[in-house]
This record gives C-alpha cells, structure tokens and sequence, in this order.
C-alpha cells in the first residue's frame, strides 16, 4: 500500500504505476460534468486547482446547523469527461484524478503530457469512501446543484488503485484488450 | 381500498425507499460474497470485492445510502380494482421529497434543458410510477433504485447484427448480449446483473429488460432454453477477465435474466439493462389499511 500525502507534488505522481493501491490523505476537489462543460466553455475555476486532485464525484450532503455533512460519496463514471480532463490538466495543472470506469486515450496522452495520474475509487462504495471525508472545507459553483457543484473535501486513507499512470500505461485498454481476445473465442 | 390510511401509506412508502436504498437485498448480498471468495488472493480484484462487502455493512448500519448515486426511481404497484392512481402518485412523491431531505435519495432529478435542479427529485418522469391491476384486495409495491453509470452502459440491438455475424435466434442474442458485457468493461459497476428482453419494441424491450431485474437472483427461468442462456450468459462472461470495477478478475457478471415479449414480423430487438452490484431493489405487501405487511425480497 502506497501513501500520498498534502501537498502533492507531481514528483510522487511519476513514482505511481499503474496496479498500485494507494491511500490519500489531504485536500479533494470535486468536479464531474457541469463543472468541466463550464472550465471548457471559458469560465476560470473558482479555486486554484495547481497541484490538486480533482475528484469525479456527486455527493449526498446535507447541511445541519450550517454545517456539511457528507451522507454519501462515492466516484461517478469518468469517461463522460473524457473531452474535456486533459485540457484542465494543461491549463490548471492538476495532477490527479479520482474517478471511476477509467478513460480513454486524450486523457492518457493528457497524464503523460502533463505529469498526472489517473485513480480509480471503488465504484458504488460511497458509505466507505465518505467515511474517509474528515470534513467538508468548503462549496463552489453551488449554483450547479448539489451533486454538481465543487466541494471542498479533506480525507484521510482514502483508498483507490493506480489505473492509469503518467508513463502511459493504462490497465482498462490492457482489460479491453484481453477480454476482446478471450471473446472472440468464445462466440 | 377505501381502508387505505393516506399517513400510513405515506410511512410505509418512506420505510420502502429508506430500505431500499440503505440494505442490499440478501439474494444480492451472497452473489456478492460468493464473487468475493472466488477472486485471487492480494489482487486488486479482491481489493475491490472486500470495499464493496465493507460498504453493504456500513450502509446498513448507519441507515445511509449504499451508493450516492440513487439513481431513477422507479416504483411497480400492483393495484386492486377501482384504485384512485392520482392519489397514489400524490403521496408518492410527498415521500420522495421527504426521503430526499432525509438524505436517502440525493438530489438527483435535473431539468434536461435548463440544468435546474430543484432539489427534491420531482419533475417529468421522475419519479417512473408503473400501475398493474391486480385480483387482490391491497398493494404490492416494489422499488427499483438505478443509478446513472449502469444505466448508462444498457444497449438495444436490432437483429440480425452483421458487426457480429449474430442472426434472430438465441445464438444471435447469445452474441450480442456478451458484446454488450465487453463494452461494457467496468463502467456500469461491475460486477453487475443483466435484464434482458428478448422481442417488443424499443420502448417495451427496456422496460421489459428492467422488470427482469425484478427477478430473485436464485430463480429458474421456466423457459427452459432461457434458464440455460441464463446460465451460459453468466458463466463465459466471467471468463473474459473483466473483473470487478473491470480491474481484471474471475467475477465479472453476478447474474442474468431474460425475458420474451412478442414481436413485428419485421422487428427483432435485444434490449439490455445492466445493473450495478448496488443492486437496489426492494418490495413490501401492504395491508389494506396501508402499512407494510411483509417484505418481498
């Protein structure tokens, strides 16, 4: 089991390798897809997203007394983002991203480009991974709607797998690739 | 009917979305740890497999939402004679706005157009209400809770499917529906449940395909010939080596059932409805009075 602690440096980003399991500890961004329609559409992000891992995710939150209070928040499909994550990469240098399914080949390319790393939360386990939510930091573009929106999450050991690393190597298009073969076998 | 308790029903409705969306029905639950004890040791398969167990018992006991995703609801009710639908409809959705505040639902229904999310999961076709008339004298009502990213990864086929050489028998439907699982990859939460429909059209295949999902997971198809597609389905599929979250692994599929609706002479659909591990579903028989008499699943 590898760590990644806050601040993350790209340096720690190049030593992940696809196949690792690895446990988070520090600042989350989210974002998911209105988020990156409106980042490619023109608008500058609300926060500095230098450094950061963004996290494809849709929380349940409920506020209390003025507070946050994470409910559920597991990853959401990453492929949808597919157009547009290598150009938040180059253009707002984040060196993460959290998601889930994998993504395609602009976003690889992106990671090899860009120095960033693509890792995979377990998807549909929001009761464990918002049991890794220390606390909610803050809320942007709220106007999005809920599950839209950019919270700002703190974690601690939270846990995801290396499958798309910086040296361009993915484990989904090796999957693809293999079970392609094996089914054609089998039809 | 005239019995019903509207706050009764109104509770019961509650208890079925809190259910429903916090406890994973048991059926699931041992696929689930069957898949789990199937996969290779200190594998990131098995990695996967043990967050998805340690999620099914958090959920459950913090009443929480096993996937934030709570996707489209979708209700089935069997119905007596003579019942009043609209008045059914009304409290349904007082209790999905109260699930909502709750937090057992997320705040999930977006206007298609403008993106307006209002915040309490009501709106044109949300929530997806099915009436059944029925020869008994209370409800039955089941719920499905289907998230997006599994939604996303369903596919219909129009047969014959040159791209596969798959024709209109069950060879041809046998080829398509494994196509689909290839595509699929680990992008709809895997390891997942298929719902087929075999015929309709396109509209009825889905729906069909849905109402499969339905099904308990240890039934046997009456159709002989479907019962073992079933069985071929699941058993190849776990051999291309998708695995679970599509990271490489032995499980790639819990489970399959189809179905059959007649068809034009000219049409021939494969209508295909993945479903998450999440699998979240539940069913309660109501009293006449309205509150819960037994659970279904």
């Amino acid at each position: 089991m590898k760590k990644l602690n806050y601040p993350f440096k790209k340096e720690d980003m190049l030593d992940l390798k696809v196949g690792d399991m690895v446990l988070i500890t520090g600042k989350l961004f989210t974002g998911r897809d209105a988020v990156h329609k409106r980042i490619h559409d023109g608008q500058k992000p609300p926060v500095d997203l230098k450094d950061q891992i963004i996290y494809h995710c849709g929380p349940v939150v409920l506020e209390k007394d003025g507070k946050y209070e994470v409910k559920a928040a597991g990853p959401t499909t990453s492929i949808r983002e597919e157009p547009y994550q290598w150009e938040v990469m180059r253009d707002y240098g984040i060196i993460g991203v959290i998601g889930k399914g994998g993504m395609g080949p602009k976003t690889l390319k992106g990671c090899k480009d860009y120095g960033c790393v693509y890792l995979h939360a377990i998807g549909g386990a929001a009761q464990v991974l918002a049991e890794k939510i220390k606390s909610v930091d803050n809320v942007y573009w709220e106007d999005l709607g809920s599950p839209e929106a950019i919270w700002e999450l703190s974690v601690e050991e939270f846990p995801v797998v290396v499958t798309m690393d910086a040296h361009g190597n993915s484990l989904h298009e090796k999957v693809e690739q293999d079970s392609d073969e094996v089914l054609k076998g089998l039809l | 009917m005239a019995d019903i308790d509207e706050q009764q029903l109104f509770d019961s409705i509650l208890e079925l979305i809190k259910t429903t969306s916090t406890v994973i029905p048991d059926d699931v639950q041992k696929v689930i740890l069957e898949g789990l004890a199937r996969e290779e040791k200190n594998t990131t398969a098995e990695y996967a497999m043990n967050i998805i167990k340690s999620n099914i018992e958090i959920a459950k006991k913090k009443i929480q939402p096993l996937c934030q995703d709570t996707g489209t609801i979708i209700f089935y009710v069997d119905v007596p004679k003579g019942f009043v639908q609209s008045d059914f409809k009304k409290v349904c959705e007082k209790a999905v706005v109260k699930a909502t505040e709750l937090g057992y639902l997320r705040q999930n229904s977006v206007d298609t157009l403008t993106g307006e999310n209002k915040g309490m999961n009501i709106g044109p076709g949300h929530p997806s209400i099915h009436f059944h008339e029925h020869d008994k004298d209370h409800l039955d009502m089941r719920l499905m809770l289907k998230g997006g990213g599994c939604e996303n990864v369903g596919a219909q086929y129009a047969m014959p499917y040159n791209a596969l050489n798959a024709g209109r028998d069950l060879e041809g439907v046998r080829k398509v529906i494994l196509d689909a699982v290839q595509k699929a990859q680990g992008k709809g939460c895997g390891p997942g449940v298929l719902g087929v429909c075999v015929g309709g059209d396109r509209g009825s295949g889905y729906t069909h395909s849905k109402e499969q999902l339905f099904r308990k997971l240890d039934d046997t198809n009456e159709i002989s010939q479907l019962a073992e597609l079933e069985q071929d389905i699941v058993q190849t599929a776990n051999k291309l080596g998708i695995g679970p979250m599509g990271f490489g692994g032995r499980t790639t599929l819990l489970g399959c059932k189809i179905g059959t609706l007649n068809r034009l002479p000219a049409s021939y659909y494969v209508s295909i409805s993945y479903m998450c591990w999440a699998y979240r579903r539940q069913g309660v028989n109501l009293k006449t009075s309205g509150e819960i008499n037994k659970w279904l699943y």
